[in-house]
């Protein structure tokens, strides 16, 4: 025996969740299992398409226009920009982001103070957007150090972008400790908790609107880190936008990520009522087949070998960064069904000395045909009932394109989708 | 420098790291369990920081990323260096563990260093060394009360007994001590015949079931302390459901899980436990049975703190092959068809308010009831999300916690009481204690209703 499901989906990050939220909603029995929780939370939060194009011209206005020209074993080319478009359909369909309104990229402030070309962003960011030529004034909390305001302010105005920026540094009411955590700041500002200020207590809410209204000289716009809140983040934006006088938003930051978090918990919801399965917490390390059908694949529990099996799998693990990819000193392999993994002999050849420069390892990753199924070494498909999505896969370089977000959208999208369609 | 060999001439393009390159063990080997490469694992995301509950209401603790990887580097780097203080704070409530993207094994750290300060920096004349030693060792305490369970019940919550227990012991008297059952499920069992009985009862439920009537489905039953002694009704539960799936159910010899001595640092404590207990379950893995809990802080004891603190003689095996209850149905039976087609009357036939115990989450069951019972008929169950009920076993019960405790409960008081159900759920007992002790909710255990649903 074994835990059973139509569709099982390995992997709990954007393309695994998006998977498993398709097949759910075409009417499949879904069941998600995750080594840990979700990658979500070192997300931005932010959901690129396409930023850059394949030879780092940009940024890109259109990117459905843009990816047409990436090269032909892209993922966004096996999937087509009609693809890209229905799937984009599906996530604004159970999230709250902004961007939606058109094909085009926004441009949105980021915490090293870049501006950054991206399809979608959270609605607590898009006062920011760097297309508005309303003042900005950036809030920096003094102990957190991930965000410099006025160095940020200072990177902006470099960057030309159309309207004065100042940023000021505060400490945040009640004197946390230097090393409080994000969810720390959160939570106060969810449950408006007392804070001390000069020994008399007040609502965190209240209290950092006033510190900020010390430095506030009438800009139109308040940027904050992204601490905004984590449950109620909506009604904190609010108080502080009546407090100050102004309009506020975050400004997306580095892992741990609230908005990262709060796209996590929308995206789990989601699949939630869509009526399917999910688990966190023990890798999915082996499997069985029978030729080229995967029967069921094993859970390690501490030692301990859950099986699962379903009619239909979705590869979902992650790149090299979320170890959907592995290697070793003499190879590169995908760990859990070993999945051809194209790459150089000699491992030399699998970076480059520069830095910055075109590394062969970004792109490393399965090569699948055109419904996503993972191929061997001889292009044949290996087995028929699995199918491959998001930085498991292999032909494009998401750091460098910011393509990350959308290629797991899309390729997610196309693997529930098949699967659903193929499952019994 | 290290006595490593230093390779010369470092060429990072043509590196020389040939045959003549020997690397070097720097670091001296040890009996203790090597947490290097858990330390050397983090990359400091911190994104164990963003799970833990404690971090979350209190700046004063510095988090899952200092008590573990950090702390261990800082003791590798100075002889001196003291455990900070801060161990103690750490609930242990294990989620950071499930966060790490890197699989640095947080907890068994913080318990290591937890179980570090309390041996060497912990005054053994202090008032909470006594404190935490007695409430950890709960068991002890439980077995003494349940031989006058009224009287126990009725005087461990008289005013005046508790206001001196918090004045000199720091034990809260906020709280209610659970009332102790007037015949344990050990007592019970034995009294209905023991495993011989169970035998019975599993061939009878063979031969309607239409399978070979010497099926070799055999568990052995980790109850624990609390469904001993206290909610004796999950125990007889456990007992009826896998008797009705034909399993021969044993009691072995047990005593405590462990869990609590974990949470204080008494290590020695639970190793005393842990051997008897990893004693006869591998002897009972051995002739083919698994072992079942039907507390998930049990289950995550014996697959996961015992063989990352302990070695014990067959640990591993005990680990590998212990499951918990309604886990082990989902992978063996067809429970969940079981469900969708039974319909609940009677008392369970309610709406329940449930919540998922940390340490169901580790072992991938926090949504396990809510997806079993979700198509069950006569009963509803919602999920009143993911925060820590706060208690964390023994940790609410310390006077110094126990506001902590509250505010880190507080987001889940609110979700019950805006849950449809008035009725609690929980699998884990302190966890049970929190949520009535917040709310005022009766709780009750899945395996009961479980029971209800499928036992005629």
């Amino acid at each position: 025996m074994a835990i059973e499901s139509d569709v099982l989906v390995i992997g709990g990050g954007l393309a695994g969740l998006t998977s498993a939220l398709t097949a759910a909603r075409e009417g499949a029995e879904v069941r998600l299992v995750s080594y840990k929780q979700s990658s979500l939370r070192h997300a931005s939060g932010l959901v690129d398409i396409l930023g850059y194009t394949h030879d780092g011209d940009g940024p890109v206005t259109d990117p459905y226009a843009a990816i047409g020209d990436l090269p032909e074993l892209h993922p966004y080319q096996t999937v087509g920009a009609e693809t890209v478009r229905e799937a984009m359909g599906l996530f604004d369909d159970v999230t709250d982001y902004h961007g939606d309104h058109t094909e085009t990229n926004a441009l949105l402030p980021t915490h090293g103070g870049t501006v950054k070309p991206t399809a979608r962003y959270p609605k607590g960011a898009a006062a920011g957007i760097a297309s508005d030529d309303r003042d900005v004034l950036l809030v920096g909390i003094e102990a957190m150090t991930d965000f410099d305001a006025p160095h940020v302010a200072a990177h902006l105005d470099a960057a030309g972008v159309p309207f004065d920026v100042r940023g000021e540094t505060i400490r945040f009411p009640g004197d946390l400790n230097a090393d409080a955590k994000v969810t720390r700041y959160a939570k106060l500002l969810d449950t408006n908790g007392d804070v001390a200020v000069r020994g008399r207590k007040k609502g965190a809410r209240d209290a950092l609107a006033e510190r900020v209204n010390t430095v506030h000289e009438g800009e139109a716009r308040v940027g904050f880190p992204a601490i905004l809140g984590d449950d109620h983040t909506d009604a904190v934006r609010a108080a502080l936008e009546g407090k100050i006088g102004a309009e506020v938003f975050e400004v997306p930051m580095g892992p741990p990520s609230l908005p990262g978090l709060r796209l996590e918990d929308a995206l789990f919801e989601a699949l939630d009522e869509a009526g399917a399965s999910f688990e966190t917490g023990n890798p999915v390390v082996d499997y069985d087949a029978d030729g080229d059908t995967i029967e069921q694949v094993y859970i390690e529990k501490n030692g301990a070998k859950i099986p699962n099996s379903a009619d239909q799998y979705v590869l979902a693990t992650g790149g090299l960064v979320g170890k959907g990819v592995e290697s070793n000193r003499d190879a590169v392999y995908e760990p859990i069904f070993d999945c051809h993994i194209e790459h150089g002999a000699d491992r030399y050849d699998w970076f480059d000395t520069d830095v910055f420069g075109d590394h062969p390892f970004a792109g490393f990753g399965v090569e699948t045909d055109e419904t996503l199924r993972p191929l061997t070494s001889s292009d044949a498909v290996q087995f028929d009932n699995l199918r491959a999505a998001g930085s498991v896969l292999g032909g494009y370089d998401f750091a460098a394109e910011k393509s990350g977000s959308g290629v797991s959208i899309a390729t997610g999208y196309v693997a529930g989708e098949n699967a659903a369609a193929e499952a019994r | 420098m290290s006595d490593a060999q230093s390779p010369t001439d470092f060429e990072p393009v043509e590196p020389n790291t040939g045959e003549d390159f020997e690397p070097v063990d720097v670091f001296p080997s040890s009996d203790d369990f090597d947490l290097r490469p858990g330390a050397d694992s983090c990359f400091k995301c911190s994104v164990c920081d963003t799970n833990c509950p404690v971090a979350e209401v209190d700046d004063d603790f510095p988090g899952p990323k200092f008590q573990g990887p950090e702390q261990w580097r800082l003791k590798q780097s100075d002889d001196d260096y003291e455990i900070d203080d801060s161990v103690m704070s750490c609930s242990n409530c294990m989620r950071c563990d499930n966060a790490c993207p890197s699989g640095v094994p947080l907890s068994q750290m913080h318990n290591t260093a937890r179980g570090e300060y309390v041996s060497e920096q912990m005054s053994k004349t202090d008032l909470e060394y006594w404190r935490n030693r007695i409430l950890s060792n709960y068991r002890l305490s439980a077995s003494i009360a349940s031989k006058v369970p009224r009287l126990a019940s009725w005087s461990m919550n008289f005013g005046p007994a508790r206001w001196l227990m918090e004045k000199t012991m720091g034990v809260t008297k906020e709280r209610d001590f659970p009332e102790f059952a007037t015949q344990t499920f050990r007592e019970w069992w034995a009294e209905r015949g023991g495993a011989d009985a169970s035998r019975r009862n599993a061939r009878e439920a063979r031969e309607r079931m239409g399978i070979d009537k010497d099926a070799e489905k055999k568990v052995a039953y980790f109850h624990g302390c609390y469904s001993n002694y206290n909610t004796v009704d999950v125990a007889k539960a456990m007992v009826h459901i896998y008797e009705h799936y034909g399993y021969e159910v044993v009691a072995p010899e047990q005593k405590c899980s462990g869990t609590p001595m974990f949470a204080n640092g008494m290590l020695k404590d639970a190793r005393r436990h842990a051997e008897v207990n990893v004693s006869s379950m591998s002897d009972l893995v051995d002739q083919g049975y698994d072992a079942i809990a039907s507390c998930t802080s049990c289950s995550m004891a014996l697959r996961q703190e015992y063989p990352e603190l302990f070695d014990i003689d067959g640990i591993e095996k005990v680990s590998s092959n212990t499951f918990e209850a309604v886990e082990y149905l989902r992978i063996h039976e067809d429970v969940k068809e079981d469900v969708q087609e039974a319909n609940v009357t009677g008392e369970l036939a309610d709406e329940f308010a449930y919540h998922a115990p940390c340490h169901a989450r580790n072992q991938g069951l926090e949504r396990q009831s809510v997806e079993l019972f979700r198509d069950l008929d006569g009963a509803g169950i919602e999920d009143v999300g993911e925060s820590c009920s706060g208690i964390s076993g023994t940790y609410g019960w310390k006077e110094e916690k126990y506001e902590k405790s509250m505010d880190i409960g507080e987001e889940m008081f609110d979700h019950m009481e805006h849950a449809e159900g008035e009725v609690g759920m929980t699998e884990c007992p302190t966890c049970a204690m929190q949520m009535e002790h917040g709310t005022g909710y009766e709780i009750r255990h899945p395996l009961e209703l479980l029971e209800a649903a499928i036992v005629e």
